[in-house]
């Protein structure tokens, strides 16, 4: 099977020298536009960066690893799970273990991502890949339903990438440095769990998502108490096996089921 | 932990964040999924996302929120509200944002 087209961006290396040069990117209104949707989960962003900033600060992991983790994971659930672990002593692969069961719903939406960007060079992808966030996945599909290339995603990508990128790390940077003198208990952090609901509410189509969340939600909390964030990954098994069954039910014998 | 664990922590969990969330899309070649599991994956980016939050909103210290005086209950409930009247997601962070402090620092909650 053929890849599909990948859309003409302009390639910088090959334009002819008698035209004018390509605006740069920032100029581009797509990319523009991929950061002024982003504009609006910005404060959460900050909130979230600074409470996972300051989190590792106080956690007595060093600055240096702090620092380290800050700007290299970039990813900030998983340095928040990470966190108390590294500062316990935890071996490794527990780590690594419980921060791959919080990253899953990145596994996830890759899935989803695919149809989009399988097009683009293999070193595109993987800069993608670095930057490909969830709420840059929500604010993407909202641009684009249709999962084929279109022109003007990858700015719109890179719009939303680089002003969560770059708010991140200032408010991440100030968490770490603040540590103490940040108020963390008047509850700044919830702005994060507020954008991330925000989301859901976002991808709340029909009945059948309806379900799909009531049953991911319970079983996350039920299964709450399973080591390394296990509780993730039967929540979102349970909620995939539902929305089957719902739509089996639903479909009428013989048609295929498929909308 | 000393500075070489510290190091091996970073490298490892850069990796594994970046390995996550582009799994499916650095293969060239299409990394096959069942036929019966397409219809349900259209709803696993929604279950995930649910799954994350749900505990940061039910739970307190791991156990199920006990008392309706908890702030985060009524910050969610009025974000959400916010929502399905206006279609924002800054004003969903905004309002709830409003009730949990209000509530904090106004009721003592």
């Amino acid at each position: 099977m053929a890849d599909p087209p990948v859309p003409d961006l302009g390639s910088r290396s090959s334009r002819p020298p008698a035209l004018p040069p390509p605006s740069p990117l920032w100029r581009d209104p797509d990319f523009v536009q991929g950061a002024r949707d982003m504009a609006a989960l910005l404060p959460a962003i900050a909130a979230w960066g600074v409470i996972t900033g300051v989190t590792m600060a106080n956690s007595g992991m060093g600055l240096a690893l702090a620092l380290a983790m800050s700007l290299l994971v970039y990813g900030g659930s998983a340095q928040l799970v990470a966190t108390p672990l590294v500062a316990a002593g935890a071996p490794l692969w527990v780590v690594l273990a419980t921060a791959a069961c919080v990253n899953l719903r990145f596994v996830v939406l890759s899935v989803a991502w695919r149809p989009y960007l399988r097009g683009y060079p293999r070193a595109t992808r993987w800069r993608l890949a670095y930057f490909a966030s969830d709420l840059n996945y929500v604010l993407f599909v909202q641009r684009y339903p249709e999962p084929v290339p279109a022109p003007g995603q990858l700015a719109y990508f890179w719009g939303g990438a680089w002003a969560t990128w770059g708010v991140w790390h200032v408010a991440s940077l100030a968490g770490i440095f603040l540590g103490d003198r940040v108020p963390v208990n008047w509850g700044f952090g919830f702005a994060g769990t507020l954008a991330l609901l925000g989301m859901v509410c976002t991808l709340l189509k029909d009945r059948a998502s309806l379900v799909a969340l009531a049953v991911a939600a319970s079983a996350s909390v039920v299964a709450w108490a399973l080591p390394l964030k296990l509780n993730i990954v039967v929540a979102i098994a349970a909620a995939v096996a539902a929305s089957l069954v719902f739509d089996a039910l639903r479909a009428p014998q013989g048609s295929g089921g498929r909308v | 932990m000393s500075g070489l664990e510290g190091l091996l922590v970073v490298i490892g969990l850069t990796a594994m964040t970046l390995l996550s969330r582009g799994l499916f899309f650095l293969s060239e070649r299409e990394i096959p999924l069942p036929p019966w599991l397409e219809p349900g994956l259209r709803v696993a980016p929604l279950a995930a996302l649910g799954a994350v939050v749900a505990p940061e909103i039910l739970l307190d210290q791991g156990r199920l929120v006990s008392t309706w005086k908890d702030p985060r209950l009524w910050a969610a409930a009025a974000g959400a509200a916010w929502f399905f009247w206006r279609r924002g997601i800054l004003g969903t962070i905004v309002c709830g944002m409003a009730v949990l402090l209000a509530l904090r620092f106004g009721l003592g909650w």
